[in-house]
Formats: structure tokens, sequence, C-alpha cells
């Protein structure tokens, strides 16, 4: 079967050189590789009723980047991103991240992972209900090793105010804007969001973008963003798009429009 | 199949192990009603058979000798049906391959014809044979505790003279279906043996011709058993009647009744317990199948089905439950029923005992069951009722959290997040975790309750063997007798000391109350025989006035310094005023204590005895046990290690098996509770639990948050266990207070100890089995919807 990742360099990872066609981009040797994943393939279930997430993914994620991860339903989006998050092994090939091989981790290692190095948004915002604002960010800091103050995470996404609100009493855009908060909040070394505006409407979802942004530019962190909103891409450092399991291209944007400026 | 019931049997297959736990606390509350009901109907039914058949005597009278023609004024008392006299003596047995003495009851029957009253029923061999004064009839216990088989011989120490006694059958009656022995706590199989005599071989052995001392009556349905008893005493009084009593006061008749009170007791305290717990479980799954359930049900309200399909859906799955419950009591209950009875066939000897399946006791549970069942959840299956179907197909607003009250006391920072969860899911359904820590607190207390009667039966046997009556032997003479027979028994093999004493059977009154008791009259500075003041110390009797037990002085409304009348039932049946000087604490019967001098000044008798305290050298029992044996004037022989060892055995063999049981069904009670709260607990908080994963939390510390409220709770409920526990020892204690015996509340704190342990490990149970899911939890399925 032919595909994208089909002559791709199983090479060491101190030499990594991306073929054409796939997702590392073209040869840079200044910028630091944080992600390289080979030749990933995800399969669910067994035979007549095997569904194939992945086909064989080649790619590289740079340190300090926001790539946005772009495609249509069941093209492999979120099977990708829960690979690098530590969350779900791949059927067959490798994730590093800088040089560890989180395939090769047992579940306590990657909760261990997921803990230090990965700050989580999703869809549909998952806050603890029973805690606050604040809590809820505290919830992570409690168990970092060099966090930001909770009410320092919450100013940086412009909830200074709502501190002390219950996840009940908070909008949608608010509830995942505590969302980002609780996952920088730990200053992770990468930020993983699955359709962050998913559920938000255009002015509200601005708001949350604008704060994943911010934490990309301010703190560093290496930004991976899931959408289905070709609209939002441009606010990327690079655009990776994904169909059928396979990775369709990788454009870099020549110009970053800031996420102020986006709407849809 | 309706796909509504196809839903219904996913829904319950989804949460079977809960289904599981719940139907099984049913179940332990039907077993109980069917077992305690049935085996009391069983009995009930098979002792009013046996009684009918055999005809058993509804008022009894002892007297020292009773012409015979006294008899037929008796039965011309207005309101006596039958009236049978006799001769009954008991004496002591020597039997072959045993060393220690046996106390033999000898009842006399009619040589020709059935007895009128106080029939037998003959097992095995033949009826006595005419003019063959040593062939005897035994009870069955006796004869199979010592194997005797027709043919067989004894011998017995009548009226002074030792006898050969043949056996040449082997019977059961009415008056014995409990035997227990002179002066014995519980029955000695090997010791104690009743056995039927023919009248004229006994008359003529105790100069009885002619005459009885022994009358039983029955009466018409119409009579009143006290006029007949007060109109029987005139006429007895002056043969030597020691008091007239009616079925109450009869030793059988009372154990049994005793042993019935006690199953209702049981029927009565623990069912509602399990019902209890296991409606208030039902209540917590069905509220929460209905808010899982929210948008379905909403759906199928859309589509057209009515409010009372889906509450009758909702019903269905409470009924299921239950039902599985009630099966499961059924077989439980149908089980200990026989095993009940079984143990009852050791003690109560009936012609014919069968655990009858009573249907109206099986119907009975069933309905009460499911009643309890109903009305537990009937507020749960009302919302899932009441649900508008717009609002049921919008996701329910999530829950509202509050900070709570305590929470503001807390210096902030002190407490983690994962606490502070724990502690807002508590204050969020504070009702739930209410009764989640009373249900817990109920297991506690089930166990306490029950592991409470090894306590008390210890307590009991140090205060009585130890600390009471310490002494090894006790001998009762055939006629009191005077004071140098202690000399005589100090010299006999083996005897280290003696202690005599005085009993004379009296009839007590204070007010319109009246007790028959014996008076033990103790020798001044007695040490092997004692009586204990409230506190368990030794008390000494004081030389005037008389000793209470405090059961005697609480049936009699006496207090020390009230004046009693004492009417003497012995010798010249002084009737004389005495003040009551002091209480004494005990466990057994309802004792009453002189001085024994002031007794021997109460009948004007000179210093006689009517029996005597051995402290016996162990070594030499077996020598002094064959001189007893030979001793023409004495009546009986107590042992007091063989009773201490038959006591300690019979408690075992009842107690056993009753309270694994119970300590089972407390276990199943904190199981139940335990682990349906943490299901619960995963239901409700299971997508929190797997984003705390997702974002790196530890299974550990996913656990710690979703078990710390149950761990909360427990510990709430531990102590309030304790102390609930505590409250029905008391019941129990309560209940089971009777004249025969009363159960010390002496709870030691091993036995809270081994109550919380067996929580605890039920709870760390339903830890891991819990555990297991929260370490399979799907983490990416939880990203992927919406709550
Ligand atoms: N647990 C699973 N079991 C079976 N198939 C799955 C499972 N998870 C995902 N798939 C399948 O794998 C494919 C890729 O799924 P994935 O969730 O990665 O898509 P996506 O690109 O994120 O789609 P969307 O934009 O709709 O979120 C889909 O065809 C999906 O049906
Ligand atoms: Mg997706």
């Amino acid at each position: 079967m032919a595909s994208a990742g089909s002559s791709h360099d199983r090479g060491s990872l101190e030499e990594p050189r991306g073929p054409q066609g796939t997702a590392s981009g073209p040869d840079r040797p200044e910028r630091r590789r944080a992600f390289v994943a080979r030749g990933l393939t995800k399969v669910y279930g067994k035979g007549e009723v095997a569904v194939h997430a992945l086909r064989g993914v080649d790619l590289e994620l740079f340190e300090g980047e926001l790539a946005v991860l772009l495609g249509p339903s069941g093209s492999g989006k979120s099977t990708l991103v829960n690979i690098m998050g530590g969350l779900d092994l791949p059927t067959a090939g490798q994730v590093f991240f800088h040089d560890l091989e989180l395939t090769a981790f047992d579940e306590r290692a990657l909760t261990a992972y997921r803990r230090e190095n990965v700050g989580f948004v999703f869809q549909f915002y998952n806050l603890v209900p029973s805690l606050t604002a604040r809590e809820n960010v505290a919830l992570i800091t409690d168990i970092a090793r060099d966090p930001l103050p909770a009410e320092e995470a919450l100013a940086l996404v412009g909830l200074a105010e709502r501190l002390d609100h219950f996840p009940a009493e908070l909008s949608g855009g608010e509830q995942q804007r505590v969302a980002v908060a609780r996952a920088i909040a730990k200053r992770p070394e990468v930020l993983l969001c699955d359709e962050p505006t998913g559920a938000l409407d255009s002015k509200t979802g601005v708001l949350v973008l604008e704060a994943i942004e911010r934490v990309n530019r301010e703190l560093g962190t290496t930004t991976a963003m899931i959408t289905h909103n070709a609209a939002i891409a441009d606010m990327a450092d690079r655009v990776i798009s994904l169909a059928d399991g396979r990775i369709a291209g990788v454009r870099e944007n020549a110009t970053k429009s800031p996420a102020r400026a986006l709407a849809w | 199949m309706r796909a509504l019931n196809r839903k219904l049997l996913r829904d319950l297959w989804k949460i079977k192990t809960q289904v599981l736990a719940i139907a099984v606390v049913v179940g332990c509350g039907v077993a109980i009603i069917v077992m305690a009901l049935g085996t009391m109907r069983s009995l009930e039914e098979t002792r009013a058979a046996y009684y009918e058949r055999y005809r058993f005597a509804d008022v009894f009278a002892h007297v020292k000798r009773a012409p015979e023609y006294l008899a037929e004024r008796v039965a011309r008392i207005p309101g006596v049906k039958w009236v049978e006299s006799r001769v009954v003596a008991d004496v002591t047995l020597d039997v072959p391959g045993m060393a220690e003495p046996a106390t033999g009851r000898l009842v006399s029957i009619p040589e020709h014809g059935r007895p009128a009253l106080n029939d037998i029923k003959l097992r095995r061999g033949r009826a006595l044979a005419p003019d063959r004064p040593d062939e005897v009839l035994i009870d069955e216990t006796f004869a199979e505790a010592h194997g005797f088989r027709p043919g067989d011989h004894f011998f017995a120490m009548i009226n002074d003279k030792k006898r050969k006694l043949r056996i040449v059958g082997v019977a059961l009656s009415p008056e014995y279906i409990y035997s227990v022995g002179p002066g014995v706590l519980v029955p000695d199989k090997r010791r104690f043996g009743v056995m039927w005599i023919s009248r004229e071989a006994l008359a003529s052995a105790f100069d009885l011709e002619g005459a009885f001392n022994d009358i039983s009556l029955s009466l018409l349905p119409s009579a009143s058993s006290a006029e007949i008893i007060e109109r029987l005493d005139d006429l007895l009084d002056p043969y030597g009647n020691t008091g007239a009593y009616d079925r109450d006061d009869q030793v059988s008749h009372a154990y049994l009744s005793g042993e019935m009170d006690q199953l209702v007791a049981v029927a009565t305290v623990a069912p509602p317990i399990f019902l209890g717990v296991a409606a208030f479980l039902l209540h917590i799954v069905i509220t929460r199948l209905v808010a899982t359930e929210r948008e379905q049900i909403g759906l199928l309200k859309s589509f057209g089905y009515g409010n009372a399909a889906v509450g009758w859906h909702y019903l269905k799955v409470v009924l299921v439950v239950a039902g599985l419950g009630v099966v499961l009591g059924f077989a439980g209950g149908a089980y200990l029923g026989r095993v009940m009875t079984e143990l009852y066939t050791e003690f109560f000897r009936f012609p014919f005992l069968y655990y009858r399946l009573s249907p109206d006791v099986f119907a009975m549970a069933a309905l009460v069951t499911l009643s309890a069942a109903v009305l537990g959840t009937i507020n749960a299956v009302w919302r899932a009722v009441r649900l508008p179907p717009a609002e049921a197909m919008v996701p329910a607003p999530p829950a509202v959290y509050r900070r709570t009250a305590i929470e503001r006391l807390e210096p902030r920072g002190l407490v983690g997040q994962p606490t502070r969860m724990v502690f807002r899911h508590i204050v969020r359904w504070p009702l739930r975790a209410a009764m989640t820590t009373l249900g817990i607190s109920l297991a506690v207390a089930i166990l306490v309750s029950s592991l409470f009667f090894y306590d008390a039966i210890e307590h009991l046997v140090q205060v009585y063997f130890h600390h009471a009556q310490r002494q090894d032997v006790t001998v009762t003479f055939t006629e009191p007798s005077a004071e140098r027979i202690v000399h005589e028994i100090g010299r006999l093999p083996g005897v280290l000391a003696v202690e005599p004493y005085r009993a004379v059977p009296v009839r007590l009154r204070f007010g319109h109350r009246s007790e028959r008791v014996a008076i033990t009259g103790l020798e001044p500075g007695a040490a092997l025989h004692r009586v204990l003041d409230a506190r368990l110390r030794p008390a000494a009797i004081p030389p005037d006035g008389i000793v209470l037990s405090t059961k005697l002085a609480e049936l009699l409304a006496a207090a020390p310094g009230d004046v009693l009348t004492v009417e003497v039932l012995e010798g010249r049946r002084p009737v004389r005023q005495v003040p009551v000087a002091a209480l004494v604490e005990e466990y057994i019967a309802t004792p009453a204590y002189m001085d024994r001098h002031a007794v021997n000044r109460l009948m004007s008798e000179g210093p006689v005895l009517s029996g005597a305290y051995l402290q016996v050298d162990a070594r030499e029992a077996e020598a002094l046990y064959r001189t007893l044996k030979d001793t023409p004037v004495v009546a009986g022989v107590g042992l007091q290690t063989v009773m201490l060892r038959t006591f300690r055995e019979t408690m075992a063999e009842t107690m056993d098996i009753m309270i694994s049981f119970y300590v089972a069904f407390g276990g199943l009670i904190a199981l139940g509770v335990m682990y349906n709260s943490a299901r619960i607990a995963l239901s409700e908080h299971g997508r929190e639990l797997a984003t705390l994963r997702v974002l790196g939390f530890t299974r550990f510390e996913a656990l710690y948050i979703l078990l710390g409220e149950l761990g909360v709770l427990t510990l709430l409920a531990l102590p309030l266990g304790c102390l609930i526990g505590y409250g029905l020892a008391w019941f129990f204690a309560w209940s089971f207070d009777t004249e025969l015996f009363r159960i010390p509340l002496v709870i030691e704190r091993a036995t809270y100890g081994a109550a919380v342990l067996v929580v605890l490990v039920a709870g760390a149970a339903s830890a891991l089995i819990v555990r297991r899911r929260v370490d399979r939890l799907n983490l990416v399925a939880v990203l992927k919807t919406r709550e």
C-alpha cells in the first residue's frame, strides 16, 4: 500500500532527514524538534471491522512552534494528538518526545509524562464541577514542579475576575479559558488542544485562541491545535493537513495573523 | 420481547454487580423473616399438636405426700378437666461406664392403661409389663447419650437402696421436650435422664402406696388457671405443697416459649435493618439510573410513551432487583430454617418436628420486602414520571457545588484540591451521605450486637463459675440432715472443704406480687458459694434479713428495706415477715439468700442442712464420685466442671451457627452499602476522574478522589455503628431477659475491634473491585463526548 510514509527514513533521532512529502518540512538545522513521529499506524478493531485511523504518519513538531492540524472528520487528527499526548499507543511506529521514546513507555511512565510535560485543552472543557476556577487550576499546580500561580495563569487568559466561580457559574468560553489556564499553569513543554473552539461561537472562540496564542508566544510552549476550521489555520506557524490517516500536506505560514484578526 | 423490556434487561446487566449486592441485602432480610417466623411457626404448631395428642397438663403441683382420694377432690374443682396423680422422684444413678453420678427423674405411669395427662410416646422397645418393678422406660436423649438399648440396665439409689433397673423401652414426653436437670444451667444428656416406671413399684419404693407426691391438671378452655391454682393450693397445702404453677413456670414449656420469643425478637429487629438499607440502596441506584437516562426518558416521552409507561419501566427495575432478593431470601431462609430446626432437635425433643415451609410466611416476607423496595424508590421513579420531555432532551445542567461551611475555617492551601473535591461531594448530597453513613454503621452495629453474645456469655461464665459458685461439687440431701453430716462428708475421699447450706421452697409476697422461689441459706463467711454485689464484689450475707437477686427484686418490685411476707412451703409452713437486706447480681434464675442460721430460725427448726458445697481434690474425684453414688443420704450430685463444660459446649453449638450467620449478614450489608456507594461515585465522577487521569493524575490519586468520600463516611460510621451496636446489644439483653436467664450487657473492646475490622475488610473489597474499573477508565472516550 503506497502511503506518504512508505519511504520514510528510520534513521536516528540525531540526524533525522525527513523525506519529501512528509510533515518534517524543509531542513532547518537551527530548529530543535520537540516531537518526532515515525511510521505511526493505528488500527482500531480487527478483521472485517478494522478501522485504520492512521496509516503511516511521519511528523515533526519544533520547539516553540504553533502547529495547526487540519483535516476532515475521521481523518485521524485526534488519534494522532492523543498518541503524542501519551493517552494512547500506536499499533506500529515510534514517537519521540525529545529523546524519550513514548511508544516504549508503560502506563505509569505515560502518566508521569502527561503530568510533567503536557497540557491538554479539550473540546468540552472537562472542568471539575466541584472546584472553582482557581481550584481547577490549582488541581494541576499542586502537583506540578514549577507552576505559575493559579491566579497568574487565570490572569493570562483574562479571567482574573472570575477566580472563585464554579464551572456551573461560567459561560462556555470562560470555562474553556479556565481549561487553557489549567493546561498551561504547570508551564508544560507542549500544549495539545483538540478543537478548543469546537463548542464555542466565533467571538468567544477568538478569546480562547488569543489565550492559546499568548501562552505560545510568552511561555514558548510548543502547541499543536486540532481544528476543522481553516480560518484558524492562519494563526499557525505551520499547518499540517491530514486526510484518511495520512499527512496530506504541510504548509508554512509566511506571516501569522494574530488570533484577534480571525473570524469565521 | 418488547424493546423497552430489552433495555430494562441491558440496564440491569450493566449494573449487575450492584443489582446482586442489593439483592443479597434484601435476601438477608427475607431470609431472616422466613427463618425466624417459619421456625417459630414450626415450633409452635409442632408443640401444640404434641401437647394435644399426648395430653400435656395445664397446671402442676408437687407435694410431700397426699392421700390418693385428694386427687378426686382436685378433680371436682370447677374448671378442671382431667387430673393425673403421680409419684415423681429424683434419684442418683450409677451408669455403667461413667465415673460421676447422674441424676434420674423417676416418673410413675399407671400399670394399666394410659396416663390421663402427660402421656408418653414409645419410640423403641415395649411398654412396661405389669408386676415388673425393675422395668423402666428411659427418655430418648439419655438413651442416645449412653447408647442404651432395650435390655440394658443401670443402677439407681432408690430410697437408700441401690436397685438395678432394666430398660425395656425408649420414650418421649411433652413434659420434657426440653429436659434439664435440677440446679443445672443447660441440658446435660449424659447426666440427667427422665425415666418412667410403674406407679406401684415407685410408690412402694418411696412408701407412697395409696398416696401421690405429684399432681397434674388439665383445664377446661373457659377456666382461669390463677383461680384453680389458688384452690388447688388450698387443697394441697396441708400435704407439703410446694406451690402449684401453670405452664408458664413449667421448665420445658418456659424454655420453649423463651426460644420462640427470641425468634420473634430477631424477626422484629433484624429484617427492618436489612430492608431499610436495601430500600436506601435501591433509592440511590434508581435515582442515578434516572439521572443518567434523562435524555432517553425525554426521547421515550417525545415518541409517545406515556408517563405511566415510563414510571412502570423504572418500577420494574425495582421489582426485578427486589424480586431477585426475595428469591435469594426464600432459598436462604428455607436453608437457615432447616439448620435451625436441626439445631432445635438437639435441645428440644419432639416425636416429630419438621420445618414446614408455610406459604403465608413466604407471602408476608415477599409483600413486606416489595413494599419496602417500592416505598424506598417511589420518589426516584416519580422524578422520571414527572420529567417534561422537552426539558429532558436538554442535557442536565451541571451539578451546582458550593463551598462548604467547614472550608471557611480552613486556611487556603492547607488542603489539596482532591480533598476539597471529596468534601464538596459529601456536602452536595448530605442526605445520601448521612444514609450511607447510617448504612455502614448498621453493618457495624449488627456485627457488634451479634459478637456481643460471646462477651456476655464469657462474662456470665466468669461471674457464675469463677466468682460466685466456686465449689467443685454440690451435694443435695434426701432429707434435711443434722450438722454432723458435714464432718462425715469432710472425711470422704478427696474432699478439701465442705460448706453446708439450707434451702427451702418459699412463696415471697410483696404488695400484690408474689414469686415462688427457694431461699438458700448460706454459711456465714461462705467462701465457695458466694454472692456478688452490683459491682461483682463478694458480698457478705447479713445475719438477718433476706438478700434478693436483682431480677427477683424487680419481679417483686421490692427494694432493700421493704418487708416481704415469706410463706415457707415446707415443714410446718411458717409465714414470716422478713426485711430485704440487700440485692445481689445473678444472671441465672431468681435466687434469694439468707444466712443459714436465719433460715433455721425462720423454719423454727434445729441446725439442719439441705446439702453442701464441696471443694474437691481433682485427683481423687473418681473415688469421691464412687462413694457418693452409694451414699443413701445423697439425692443429687452436681458437678461444676462438668456443668461448665456442657454449658460451653451448648453455647458453642447454638451460638456459633447463629453468630456466624449474623457476622456474614453484617459483612454483606457493609459490602452492599460500600460497593454501591463506590459504584455510584464512579458513575457520577467517572468523567472527572478520566479527565484527571488525562491531566497526569495517577491511578492512586484518582482512586483517592473516588473513594475519599466513602472513606470519610466510613470513619464517621465506625464510632456511630459501635454506639448503635451497643444499643442493639442492650435491646437483645433486654428482650432475652427472663426469669430463667439474663444476659449481661458486656461488650469487650476486641468485639468492637472485630466489627470494625470486618467492615473495613468489606470496604477494602469494594475498593478493590472499583479500582479495577478506575484502572480501565477509557481516557480517550471522555474527551470525545459532552457529559
Ligand atoms: N475507539 C475507537 N474505536 C474504533 N474506531 C475509532 C476509535 N476512535 C477513533 N476511531 C476511528 O478512527 C478514525 C479516526 O478517528 P479520529 O477521532 O482520530 O478522527 P478525527 O480526525 O479526530 O475526527 P473529528 O474531526 O471528527 O474529531 C475514525 O474513522 C474513527 O471512526
Ligand atoms: Mg477529533
